[in-house]
């Protein structure tokens, strides 16, 4: 019996140790460029198989009031220390304008009154953290193909980017970004949202503006937004890989 | 494909060797086993994002999570609290709080012993977790068509009628660790065809489910259709369950390697050949 004790602690030891080595072993993979290139596949693949399924330009859903949550929370920025941000919230956004440029025909300018004198869409659509938690939240803003429509993307505009006024770096550098492709863009459910719970949208969540991109995690969803520009390629641009977040190890697709 | 050997009863050698599982299934089962570890592992890591289980369509519902790991102050020192249905647990040192790799204390949900990788590192869990995933659905795929093209599924694992009635006597038999080393030993007995069962066909199609549950891409397929399992936050804790139930399942399989034969069993699913030892009068 005993003898038996020690050979059942001998091979728990074996394989705790085993285990801690497996797991040292992979923590090591992760920090090389081959093999995280080759996990990238896994995203690759997915976004892929989405495309297959995407056709029908299809709509998330969309919730009723009784489903809304009490209060829509507020993750990374919630009031961006910059002092050109800090100097709009003074006059409620009177001195913004959403400048709308890049690869298209008629660059524009919009302030809050003109994106608000457009058509608007209004809805109740659930916001999915990549954290993993939810919230149900009634959003009105204007469609970004009403904007598009104005503007005229050139053939050769593939995606859409948003700078925004919200330093990631404590000394003010590093504003968020996000892009989108032309699919996602020109999506009914795609806005540029003023309104959260039918209040004019809050500090917190992104004022003036925030992207609602219904079909993508929450970090596609990029508040402050100061700037559009339509663009043939992300490569270029910060990082290069399409957003703050996808250029510290996110996936630009966010569909999952 | 559990060959039966067509000799009668009673000139039966005293103890062979048998060809149990055919080559693709050995090479499917560990290809399972290591997607199952980083998956587990992984996905554990990425809780750990947000160390909380909510029921319904989203996490703020006005109701509390039925799961919930959160750090306190208590005495200066930092303390883990796990809340179940409303009950609460110390547990520091294993959830809530425990040590990161510079021997500190800090708030995570599962100890970096239980995650991949093993510090706190989200995007870098969900390549890991998105990868073995599509490995997992394709070689999950590959086995049952394989299973089936072969009768493994049809011959070994469906339960037989008569089978039904003998439930009682396989209960027992387990329970006093009770098993037939010889003939018998080629068939799954009726607890291990359910088990199988409901593992192939149950939990992994519905783990899978739930993971794309939580896809916003894939909610807007069939809009409503993740509403049919409760929402997306009721999607995510049926995830979590789902995979301590497969656990749960690996745990049990596990010990029945070892207590039938530890060496016998794992050489039938590395090389293939199973012993069968007549030596002991089964009695029936």
């Amino acid at each position: 019996m005993e003898n038996a004790n020690t050979r059942r602690k001998f091979f728990g030891r074996v394989l705790a140790g085993a285990g801690a080595l497996m797991l040292a072993g992979c923590d090591k993979l992760s920090h090389t460029e081959w093999f995280t290139n080759v996990l990238s596949t896994g995203e690759s693949l997915s976004k892929n198989a989405h495309h297959l399924l995407r056709n029908s330009n299809s709509m998330a859903q969309e919730f009723t009031e009784a489903d809304l949550s009490p209060d829509f929370r507020s993750n990374g920025t919630s009031n961006p220390a910059s002092a050109a941000y800090q100097a709009m919230t003074t006059n409620n956004f009177a001195d913004w304008a959403l400048e709308v440029g890049g690869l298209v025909e008629a660059p524009m300018k919009f302030n809050l009154a003109a994106l608000q004198a457009m058509p608007s869409r209004t809805q109740i659509t659930r916001h999915d953290c990549v954290e993993g938690w939810s919230a149900i939240a009634k959003w009105k803003g204007t469609p970004l193909h009403e904007i598009l429509a104005l503007v005229k993307p050139l053939p050769s505009a593939k995606f859409v980017v948003f700078y925004c006024a919200d330093p990631m770096e404590e000394d003010g550098t590093d504003l968020y970004y996000e892009s989108i492709d032309m699919n996602d863009a020109q999506h009914a459910q795609t806005i540029l949202a003023y309104a959260l719970n039918d209040k004019t949208l809050p500090i917190k969540n992104g004022a003036p503006i925030r992207l609602r991109v219904e079909r993508q995690l929450g970090y596609k969803q990029a508040k402050y937004i100061m700037k559009i520009a339509l663009v043939e390629k992300l490569d270029d641009i910060e990082g290069g890989n399409g957003g703050y977040w996808e250029d510290n190890g996110y996936e630009w697709y966010a569909g999952i | 494909m559990l060959a039966t050997l067509n000799v009668p009863s009673k000139h039966l050698p005293r103890s062979y060797l048998y060809h149990r599982h055919p080559a693709p299934i050995r090479v499917m089962h560990w290809i399972n086993v290591v997607c199952f570890i980083v998956l587990f592992m992984s996905g554990l890591n990425i809780f750990n994002a947000h160390p909380a289980l909510n029921l319904g369509k989203s996490s703020y519902t006005n109701q509390p999570p039925i799961l919930e790991m959160r750090a306190v102050i208590q005495n200066g020192e930092l303390r883990g609290r796990t809340d179940i249905f409303g009950y609460e647990f110390d547990t520091t040192g294993v959830l809530a709080v425990s040590d990161n790799a510079a021997g500190q204390a800090v708030q995570r949900g599962f100890p970096t012993w239980m995650t991949l990788p093993s510090a706190k590192w989200l995007s870098m869990a969900r390549q890991w977790h998105f990868f073995f995933a599509w490995l997992f659905v394709v070689n999950g795929i590959c086995y049952i068509a394989y299973s089936f093209r072969i009768k493994h599924i049809q011959n070994d694992m469906a339960p037989k009628k008569a089978e039904w009635s003998g439930i009682w006597q396989s209960i027992k038999d387990h329970a006093r660790f009770r098993h037939d080393p010889g003939e018998a030993a080629k068939r799954y007995n009726i607890l291990q065809k359910l088990a199988y069962i409901s593992v192939i066909f149950i939990l992994l199609p519905l783990i899978i489910l739930m993971g794309w549950a939580m896809s916003p891409f894939l909610n807007s397929i069939f809009p409503g259709w993740v509403d049919l399992f409760g929402g997306r936050q009721s999607a995510r804790t049926i995830h979590f369950i789902v995979a301590w139930l497969l656990v749960g399942f690996i745990f049990i399989h596990v010990s029945q390697v070892i207590i039938t034969g530890m060496w016998n069993n794992l050489r039938s699913m590395i090389t293939g050949k199973f012993k069968i030892d007549n030596t002991h009068e089964s009695g029936e």
